[in-house]
């Protein structure tokens, strides 16, 4: 591995999420909440969303010890969930996994907003799981969601 | 310099240029470890996962299949025989590395967590019954705990633990009141994985026995690097994995006492361990068969034999010299190292491996930093969660020594640290 790939890992924006997280708490009033951990490595974060009516991201929170690379992912995650659709969250967490799998299209998609700086993990085939937590964790959210609405609408 | 510290001084560089030396001798012998790894000379600390293998092992595994290769126990023809024999010969290797008089007490596994398992089944089969009780340390390997629990919900048996003290020993001083007359076995490592904390087992033994229990050893981390002798270590049952002292994957040896096997029932049936196969009914083959149902993997336990023979060949006085000297070495830079937390006791009580952690800087994020500099580390939990909770880390990074690692390897990982500093600050 080059010193190029390393510091294009570690870049600053990364750095800065890991020591000083955004939306790092508990939310009292979630509308849902998921706990995902890898148990390779013992990273372990828990998602807190708050959700309107209309299935749109209110707020996002989580708590969670890890790497680098997995708690800036989720900090920089939340902080481009507020607003969003669920369908867009998805959508977003499904951008996020083609860049993590090299696609230079998905890499470039300013959809992904900070999230670009991650970029250069996919060169580290072992810590692609590091930087998918937070988006695993997001999409069982998501299912949760959903399941429970398809319950109450048969219920 | 002058005054009293300068012989000692020499003596500490003398010993250290003595280790090198022989370091370079190893090295030469391990194909894998002539390359590099980040445009550096790799410098594989990660030898408490698994070893490197010397040529010898190498060698001996594809001359095996090149010549000798059949079924064993089984043909009436000369490859048979020869593959029976290259079999046979590796078991009486490994017996007499184990310090085992007799070679039947040696039965070939995939590895230690399989040696383990083996007993955990097998012998709790007859001897373990409801309402009693199963030693463990919270030092533990998974594959030393998790067996146990297997085996102990079957029976209806508990599970009781021997805690560490704050630098990773085992609290033998509470060893007498988790001895109780409902103790049937006492499980432990010879050496812990996660922190090199090497285990005083024939004190232990002792007091097993004098419980009326037995010890099993768990020594995949043993086996690589001490003088084993089960004999003087009074065990009842010993574990070791080839791959983690130079041999190849897959194979492993159980030694058990000749009469607790004889009485245990078997592990697996098949083809191999029987004697008379009937519609409702078979018996079993002598001990170690009983054991081996199946092809075995030949190729496995030639390897390994090969791999005994290397390490009896380089010597123990003098691999445990030249270890004791690097982990010193190791000790003593990274104490230096600013903002970092080592694990374990001090060198002479441990063996093989160091765990530290970084301030700042998670484990993951120091292996691939130093990984990019060609320094193989490992980091996490190590397989032994419950170390972690004792410690209160989710993971720690660890170095792991061997006999081709040198104080320049170690210059090399205290480099790299400095350079994970540089970037977490
Ligand atoms: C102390 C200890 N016990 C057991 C094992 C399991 O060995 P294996 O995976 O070779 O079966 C290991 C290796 O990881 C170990 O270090």
């Amino acid at each position: 591995m080059t010193d190029i790939a390393l510091s294009s890992l570690y870049q600053q924006l990364i750095l800065e999420h890991y020591r000083k997280p955004r939306n790092k708490g508990v939310l009292p009033g979630a509308t849902v909440e998921v706990h995902m951990a890898n148990p390779v490595c013992g990273d372990e974060i828990r998602l807190h969303l708050q959700l309107d009516g209309e299935e749109r991201v209110q707020a996002a929170t989580f708590i969670g010890q890890g790497c680098s690379i997995s708690q800036a992912s989720v900090s920089m995650m939340t902080v481009r969930l507020k607003g969003k659709s669920l369908d867009e969250a998805l959508a977003l967490a499904e951008r996020f996994t083609e860049m993590m799998h090299g696609s230079r299209e998905a890499a470039r998609d300013r959809k992904l907003g900070e999230l670009r700086a991650l970029q250069g993990v996919s060169k580290f085939p072992v810590r692609i799981k590091c930087a998918l937590l937070g988006f695993d964790a997001l999409q069982e959210a998501a299912k949760r969601v959903r399941d429970q609405a398809d319950g109450s609408d048969r219920g | 310099m002058n005054g009293p510290a300068a012989p000692a001084g020499a003596r500490v560089s003398d010993r250290r240029s003595r280790a090198n030396a022989f370091a370079a001798r190893a090295r030469r012998d391990f194909p894998a470890l002539q390359q590099e790894v980040g445009g550096k000379p790799l410098v594989y600390l990660d030898n408490a996962a698994s070893t490197q293998k010397p040529d010898a092992v190498i060698d001996a595994i594809a001359h095996y299949y090149r010549h000798d290769h059949a079924n064993v126990h089984r043909g009436m023809h000369e490859l048979a025989r020869r593959a029976t024999e290259a079999y046979e010969g590796a078991r009486r290797k490994v017996a007499r590395f184990l310090g085992a008089a007799d070679p039947a007490e040696v039965v070939w596994t995939r590895g230690t967590t399989e040696a383990i398992n083996l007993v955990a089944s097998a012998w709790s089969h007859t001897f373990l019954g409801e309402g009693d009780e199963i030693v463990l340390s919270t030092q533990e390997h998974h594959s030393n705990l998790v067996p146990w629990q297997l085996a102990a919900a079957r029976a209806g048996a508990r599970l009781r633990y021997l805690e560490l003290d704050g630098e990773g020993r085992l609290r033998l001083d509470r060893l007498p009141e988790l001895l109780s007359p409902r103790t049937r076995m006492v499980a432990l490592s010879h050496v812990s994985n996660a922190l090199g904390t090497v285990n005083p087992v024939a004190e232990i033994a002792e007091q097993v026995h004098a419980a009326g229990a037995l010890l099993l050893v768990d020594g995949a981390q043993g086996a690589p690097h001490l003088p084993i002798d089960v004999a003087a270590l009074g065990c009842d049952f010993y574990a070791a994995s080839g791959h983690k002292m130079c041999g190849p994957t897959g194979i492993g040896a159980l030694w058990g006492r000749r009469e607790l096997l004889e009485r245990m029932e078997p592990y697996q049936g098949g083809g191999e361990m029987i004697s008379v196969v009937e519609r409702e009914y078979s018996t079993w083959a002598e001990v170690p068969h009983k054991f081996e149902a199946g092809t075995p993997n030949v190729a496995g336990a030639v390897g390994m034999g090969a791999a005994a023979d290397y390490l009896t060949g380089i010597g123990h006085a003098a691999l445990a010299e030249h270890e004791r000297t690097v982990l010193e070495y190791a000790l003593d830079r990274l104490a230096a190292v600013e903002g970092i937390r080592l694990f374990g006791p001090p060198a002479d009580e441990r063996c093989g491996a160091v765990s530290f952690l970084l301030d700042h800087a998670h484990a993951h994020d120091v292996a691939t930093i130093l990984d990019a500099d060609g320094v193989a580390v490992r980091a996490g939990h190590h397989c032994a969660q419950l170390v972690m909770k004792h410690f209160g880390v989710p993971a720690t990074s660890r170095a792991s020594f061997y006999l081709y690692n040198d104080t320049e390897d170690v210059d090399r990982l205290v480099e790299g640290l400095d350079r994970v500093k540089a970037i977490f600050g």
